[in-house]
């Protein structure tokens, strides 16, 4: 299918104003005040150039660099990007908001965009007409909401209070108007920039429900976000922006993901895996060998990992004699080195302890998923023989490991970001009465 | 609108599109003029008893001011309607500048976040003053039947100066808005431009009171060929058009009109980071 978005060399170029006032905009009392007083300067000074001071500094800003790409029609494209990468202004410029400064952008068909949903709708209409107003803001002619506006009304549930002025809505119906006018939009393109950031959480499910749609009607969706599971779940390619240039352009949405979680993380590097170079931990019980905080496969960390992501424990160790009090296990801490659990192997009952014998052992003990928060957690290996005699003791002599958790904490429309507390879990609610 | 057609983004889209986009976004003018009268009758408690009441209290005040302590002459017309065929033009124009040269800045939420021909703004706001126009208009029968004043044929120019008044308020207003939006201070300058106007023009009196070698100057103000083409229409031979200032004020307005419009598509690009 041929591109319907073309993007070449886009460029937005911003004059940074460092004036003396700290004032937002310009005034003309102070434009007029510096033209009058370098004009002073000129008819003092004729033959001296006007003096630089007076003027306001100005630096210019790329928000957007070279940026080339394209897009095909029913793609889904999710564009990430640290605050100030870009993003919006890509967004602006490719809904005609603002002007490129370089480059071209061809787009065939019509642009909509979700930027703030109930863009235009005003306090003192009421719900029928703000229908019409929002949709014509939204590109929607006449006829055409006319020929949705039963379905609109519909899907919002507010025909008892169509002719009420919107001021009196609850800000739950005022949410659910205003996404019924844009869902019932049915542009070729479609760009949502962080909608899921307002709204409560049931619109929020809506809204991605409703983008999912979008792109199965092969139509095509521009999905700008920091929420990398929603850019995970819907999107097929990934823009990956950093000050302003395109640094990423991949179908592996995943991989561009995990590295863009990974990234300028400025934070000294902190190992994931621990091997015994020397002959540490000598022991005549057990050796540790091998301290890991895994993936799936096995592989150490590499990057922050999502909370729905399994994790693995690894312990290798040669185990020189057998001993039924030997316990090996870890501590877990947090970024503030609070203690937050053990687990060992003689954690259950005994029939269940992994069975240790004399040679070289690898433990693997999973973590449960969506258990942690967010943030950076520190592992200490913990072996010793029981109440006898420690080998390895964590915050004494424990070798420790590192690992972050970023993003993947629920499906839970509420909750997209880090929870309070020192833990996330989901456990199950019931209703008993 | 829904035809499938190529955008081209690009740094100075050119112009052609422009004014395509605009016959475009027609519908979006309508509704958002709709809206504007809509709020407008709706958000005030008295409602349409305010666009009654502003110019004729008006009229009677000037009425009271000009005829009653200053005794200037009204060419033998009652003065309350000689001051009412000025007051109509003038409202228009006061209330057009007043509300588009804020349209911009009061809808800003509307300009970073959807697109559209900024210009449809500005020429909103007039088309609401338009209608507040008719009712004043409408006004202006019942005070000329409370005289017993029967007009004549001339009334049927009073579409065209009523043009000429529009082109003189939507050539000042792009020029307000796009400079309101550059410069924020520049609304303090528009209520000032208002009162002040009120005085310079000749609302409350004939333009025949200037001196006769003063009399082509006077017309730089373009609102005064518009008033006095107003009065012509509407009181006929009492007030006769002084043709070569009339024309001058035409041609002011005209160069104001061209000037706002390429003014403000020159500042348009820059709106959306501006405002």
């Amino acid at each position: 299918m041929s591109a319907i978005i073309t993007v070449e060399n886009l460029g937005k170029k911003y004059h940074l104003n460092h004036q003396k006032s700290s004032q937002s905009y310009i005034a003309l009392r102070d434009v007029i005040a510096e033209k009058s007083s370098l004009l002073g300067q000129r008819m003092l000074r004729p033959f001296r150039r006007a003096s630089l001071e007076g003027c306001p500094k100005q630096e210019e800003f790329w928000a957007l660099k070279d940026v080339s790409f394209e897009v095909k029609q029913g793609e889904r494209i999710g564009i990430i990007g640290r605050n100030g990468a870009g993003k919006s202004t890509l967004l602006k410029v490719l809904s005609r908001i603002t002007e490129p400064t370089t480059g071209s952008v061809r787009i065939k068909g019509r642009v909509a965009s979700l930027l703030e949903v109930g863009t235009g709708f005003h306090p003192e209409l009421t719900g029928r007409e703000n229908i019409f107003l929002n949709g014509a803001i939204l590109g929607m002619g006449r006829a055409e909401i006319r020929k949705k506006f039963d379905e609109i009304v519909d899907f919002a549930e507010i025909e008892e209070f169509l002719d009420t002025p919107v001021k009196r809505y609850s800000s739950g119906m005022y949410v659910r108007l205003a996404f019924a006018v844009a869902a019932h939009l049915e542009p070729e393109i479609l760009v949502v920039d962080e909608v899921l950031a307002v709204g409560d959480a049931q619109f929020q499910k809506k809204c991605l429900t409703k983008m999912d749609n979008v792109g199965r009607e092969g139509r095509t969706v521009l999905f700008v976000s920091h929420n990398m599971g929603a850019v995970e779940n819907l999107c097929a390619r990934i823009l990956l922006l950093d000050k302003g240039s395109l640094c990423q352009n991949s179908n592996e949405v995943r991989s561009v993901i995990t590295r863009y979680l990974n990234w300028g993380s400025d934070k000294k590097y902190l190992p994931s895996s621990w091997n015994n170079t020397g002959n540490e931990y000598k022991h005549p019980v057990l050796q540790p060998i091998f301290f890991a905080v895994a993936d799936e496969q096995g592989e150490p960390l590499t990057a922050a990992v999502l909370n729905d992501r399994p994790l693995h424990v690894l312990i290798r160790a040669v185990i020189g004699q057998l001993d039924p009090s030997l316990s090996v296990g870890f501590a877990l801490y947090n970024e503030d080195s609070e203690l937050l659990l053990w687990s060992l192997t003689t954690d259950g009952p005994e029939n269940a302890w992994p069975k240790i014998e004399p040679g070289i052992v690898e433990l693997r003990c999973a973590l449960p998923q969506r258990f942690l928060n967010e943030g950076v957690y520190r592992l200490e290996l913990n072996a010793g023989l029981h109440c006898t005699e420690w080998f390895i003791r964590p915050t004494y002599n424990s070798p420790a490991v590192y690992f972050e958790i970023r993003g993947g904490l629920s499906d839970s429309p509420y909750w997209m970001w880090a929870r309070p507390g020192l833990l996330a879990p989901e456990w199950k609610w019931e209703r008993t009465v | 609108m829904a035809e499938q057609h190529e955008i081209v983004i690009k740094p100075g889209m050119s112009v052609s599109h422009y004014w395509r986009d605009i016959w475009r976004y027609r519908e979006l003018f309508f509704f958002l003029a709709w809206r504007d009268i809509l709020v407008r009758y709706k958000q005030t408690v008295i409602g349409v008893a305010w666009s009654v009441l502003r110019p004729v209290m008006t009229m009677l005040v000037l009425t009271v001011v000009f005829s009653k302590i200053a005794k200037l002459p009204s060419n033998g017309v009652p003065y309350p309607i000689m001051v009412y065929a000025a007051l109509l033009p003038w409202q228009f124009f006061a209330n057009s500048l007043a509300e588009s040269s804020s349209s911009l800045i009061n809808n800003s939420n509307l300009l970073t976040k959807v697109y559209f021909p900024r210009m449809i703004m500005p020429a909103g706001t007039v088309i609401v003053s338009l209608v507040d126009f008719l009712i004043s208009i409408a006004i202006l029968f019942g005070i000329m039947a409370w005289y017993r004043y029967v007009p004549d044929i001339r009334m049927l120019f009073i579409p065209g100066f009523l043009a000429l008044a529009f082109f003189a308020s939507f050539g000042v207003g792009l020029w307000l808005s796009a400079l309101n939006v550059k410069y924020r201070d520049f609304r303090y300058v528009v209520p000032f431009i208002v009162q002040f106007g009120l005085y310079i023009s000749p609302v409350g009196f004939s333009s025949a009171i200037v001196p006769k070698e003063w009399r082509v100057y006077y017309f730089l103000n373009p609102m005064v060929g518009v008033i006095d083409g107003f009065r012509w229409a509407i009181l006929g031979d009492a007030f006769p058009v002084y043709w070569p200032g009339f024309m001058l004020s035409t041609l002011l307005t005209i160069m104001i009109f061209i000037g706002g419009v390429m003014y403000f598509r020159n500042m348009e690009r820059s709106f959306a980071d501006v405002v």
